[in-house]
């Protein structure tokens, strides 16, 4: 098992917004989290990855065997777990080639491998630009910088393709985006994905899930994972709504 | 290609670590007594053999320094300082000539080693010319050949009074005069060495010059005198940087710098100023007053100030241009870390006199710890400066929330045709940002090496490359240059 969440509490400011969860992933899985706003998604992207700010109170994230709850968010990311953000930060001054080099050099240095050589660099990253139709003037510009919301989106895939994490979670990856950009987007996914690694792919709209086909579904609704099933259960959200879940758990 | 090591930021390494720099250097000092009176002035004077023309400068200045009072306009706090608890000369002590680096003090090789600056490799490497600068005297000079064959004059300023007086006395004191202000009457009289440099008309200096500087004996007074003069057509990229032993005593440097440009003459400046700053805990430090000041006299000259402030524990500093020459440009650059309790108050004066004058002001302050960093800059137009322009941009960025960042700009325009711009940004790095990063795999500290960096961008780039040294270590270097 790669990831397993058991019992999960998480509070932010001390108000409880998981409250309970029980989630597991296996290498070679896409899993599909969805469900209305304000129902924890983003929460449990934040735990996982090790945010500041929210507080695991109750229960325990296990990446690969071991309990992660106390790693920093680096030595997350650096084990193999990655973020796509729903909104990814903009830092002036700092280009993407940079960036990225000091990203990979950060994870070679923790598994105690040598600094990435100039030119195994430069033919990676030529490599996975193509992989989402990355523009080279955008590699040059400062991190997020000036993008669109679509070459911010296409740009969280690049650094996922760079980094080869065993697990990623893609936060709202669809916001924003347009049907090209967003088939862009699926199509880099659905070729990194191996049977090495995994995804956790959480949106509120079917639509993403029609080019990265999940193999699993979980609505979330107050904290919770309320209901769990294969690909048909996001159909049936789609032409159902969430409101017959809310009123199936408001009770 | 540059090795990964190298390519460590070390914005992030001086905002964040102790000072690497903190030893010293046994050499036998040959100094003058405590305190400062006539009578230490004209020992400086005859122990440098210097003619009398020199001597009644340094005693003017000295009387003249006698009438001032310390300034206290700027937001800088400090201990009164007890200008008769300094030794104001020290040398090490020259046993002979020397022609080649074999014949340097094994003891003071090895402490350029220890800092990095290793002169056999920089001649190797870079190219770079360097008057090394220890304790007030210069103890070599290299690469004076390829200058000869240019007719560039680059030596001591001891040697300058020596070997080209007429040049010397014809420059020295007419961009700062010593009653220009408190410090620079103090430096005027007891200065003990510096660089000077000439580059005749028409020359583009085919080499960056450099000088380190080093404090060296302890309670010594730094003066450095430095000047600059660029001839109709010349060009010459100057690179300055320093570095200085651990000491607990505060210790006074009160350096002058003075640059003239002919017409359509230009000179960059580049210093990178790594003074210690002290303890942790705000003990000890150098306390930096410099007065550095070019004149473009000629028409289409050029002065560009580029600095990297990261030392010190008290940072007293505003290099200027006066843009006298109709078309002439004066650039600030600067960028200004201060951590645990240093204090900075740095910033520039473009005075706009010439006709359709320029000048550009970019300054990043970076305030970590409990330390103070200001901005104080002045942008004068006058009268007949018809279409003058300046753009200026402060932009100060805070670690933590027990430091402070100020912004002091003044402004007077006596030109209607003058356009004066001024913007001013005061940020924090955010925790989205840190977090962004570390969900990278990059750590805290790095992170905020990064951002420093990233956010510095703008200035470092102005920095010349070639310096083997401490603007390497400065730079972030990055891929992208290398490759398309």
């Amino acid at each position: 098992m790669l990831l397993n969440i058991k019992n999960l509490h998480v509070s932010i400011d001390g108000k409880e917004i998981i409250k309970g969860l029980n989630f597991s992933v296996n290498k070679g899985e896409i899993h599909a989290i969805m469900g209305p706003n304000g129902t924890g998604k983003s929460t449990l992207a934040a735990a996982i990855t090790g945010r500041e700010g929210y507080e695991i109170t109750q229960g325990e994230i296990i990446f690969k065997g071991q309990v992660i709850n106390d790693w920093s968010p680096d030595k997350r990311a650096n084990e193999g777990v990655f973020l796509s953000f729903q909104y990814p930060i903009e830092i002036p001054g700092v280009s993407m080639t940079n960036f990225m080099r000091t990203a990979l050099n950060a994870r070679r240095e923790y598994r105690k491998l040598p600094p990435v050589s100039a030119g195994d660099f430069l033919r990676k990253m030529e490599e996975k630009k193509k992989l989402v139709d990355i523009q080279s003037k955008l590699t040059n510009r400062s991190v997020n910088e000036g993008f669109s919301g679509g070459e911010k989106k296409k740009n969280e895939i690049f650094q996922m393709a760079m980094l080869e994490p065993e697990l990623a979670i893609l936060d709202e990856t669809d916001s924003g985006l347009d049907i090209d950009a967003l088939k862009v987007v699926a199509n880099g996914v659905n070729q990194l994905k191996s049977g090495e690694n995994a995804f956790i792919v959480i949106t509120h709209y079917q639509r993403l899930l029609e080019y990265i086909v999940p193999d699993f579904v979980h609505v979330m609704y107050d904290g919770r994972i309320v209901k769990s099933g294969g690909k048909g259960l996001a159909l049936e959200l789609e032409e159902r709504g969430y409101e017959w879940i809310k009123e199936q758990f408001d009770d | 290609m540059r090795d990964e090591k190298k390519n460590k930021d070390v914005l992030e390494e001086v905002t964040t670590g102790e000072y690497k720099y903190g030893f010293v250097t046994d050499i036998e000092s040959d100094q003058a007594a405590k305190g400062l009176t006539e009578d230490t002035v004209r020992f400086i004077s005859k122990k440098k053999n210097e003619p009398e023309w020199l001597l009644e400068f340094r005693l003017k200045a000295y009387r003249h320094w006698l009438t001032l009072e310390e300034p206290d306009w700027a937001l800088l706090h400090h201990p009164p300082i007890d200008y008769q608890d300094i030794i104001y000369y020290s040398a090490p002590r020259p046993k002979k000539e020397l022609e080649n680096l074999d014949e340097i003090d094994p003891e003071l090789l090895d402490t350029f080693n220890k800092l990095g600056i290793s002169l056999e490799e920089q001649k190797r490497l870079s190219g770079v010319a360097v008057d090394a600068v220890i304790d007030s005297v210069s103890v070599k000079t290299t690469f004076q050949d390829t200058l000869a064959k240019h007719d560039i004059i680059f030596c001591s300023i001891s040697d300058a009074v020596k070997n080209h007086p007429d040049l010397v006395k014809k420059y020295l004191g007419t961009v700062v005069p010593y009653t220009d202000n408190y410090f620079a009457a103090l430096n005027s009289a007891v200065f003990s060495d510096g660089s000077f440099c000439y580059i005749p008309k028409g020359v583009r200096c085919p080499i960056e010059l450099s000088t380190y500087f080093r404090i060296n004996a302890a309670n010594t007074g730094q003066f450095e005198r430095t000047l600059l003069i660029a001839d109709e057509g010349a060009y010459v990229s100057y690179l300055e940087g320093c570095t200085a032993p651990m000491r607990d005593e505060n210790q006074l440097h009160a350096a002058i710098v003075e640059i003239v440009t002919y017409d359509d003459a230009e000179v960059k400046y580049s210093t990178v100023q790594n003074w210690y700053p002290g303890s942790k805990e705000g003990k000890g430090g150098i306390y930096n007053f410099v007065t550095k000041r070019g004149l473009c006299k000629g028409r289409n000259s050029k002065i560009s100030w580029t600095q990297v402030e990261t030392g010190s524990a008290i940072t007293w500093k505003y290099p200027s241009c006066i843009l006298l020459g109709d078309n002439s440009v004066g650039e600030f650059y600067s960028v200004a870390v201060t951590n645990n309790y240093q204090q900075a108050d740095t910033g520039t004066k473009m005075i706009h006199i010439g006709k359709n004058t320029k000048s550009t002001i970019i300054s990043k302050g970076i305030s970590a710890g409990r330390s103070n960093n200001s901005y104080r800059g002045l942008v004068r137009v006058s009268k007949n400066a018809d279409n003058a322009r300046n753009y200026s941009q402060c932009d100060s960025l805070l670690l933590g929330d027990k430091c402070g960042a100020h912004t002091f700009p003044y402004i007077k325009t006596g030109n209607d045709t003058a356009i004066v711009e001024h913007e001013a940004t005061t940020s924090k790095i955010s925790d989205d940002q840190l977090f962004y990063c570390q969900q990278r795999g990059i750590d805290k500290e790095k992170a905020i090496g990064l951002i420093v960096n990233g956010y510095a961008k703008q200035v470092l780039n102005k920095l010349p490359m070639e310096f083997a040294v401490e603007a390497q270590k400065l730079l972030a270097i990055t891929l992208e240059g290398s490759v398309g």
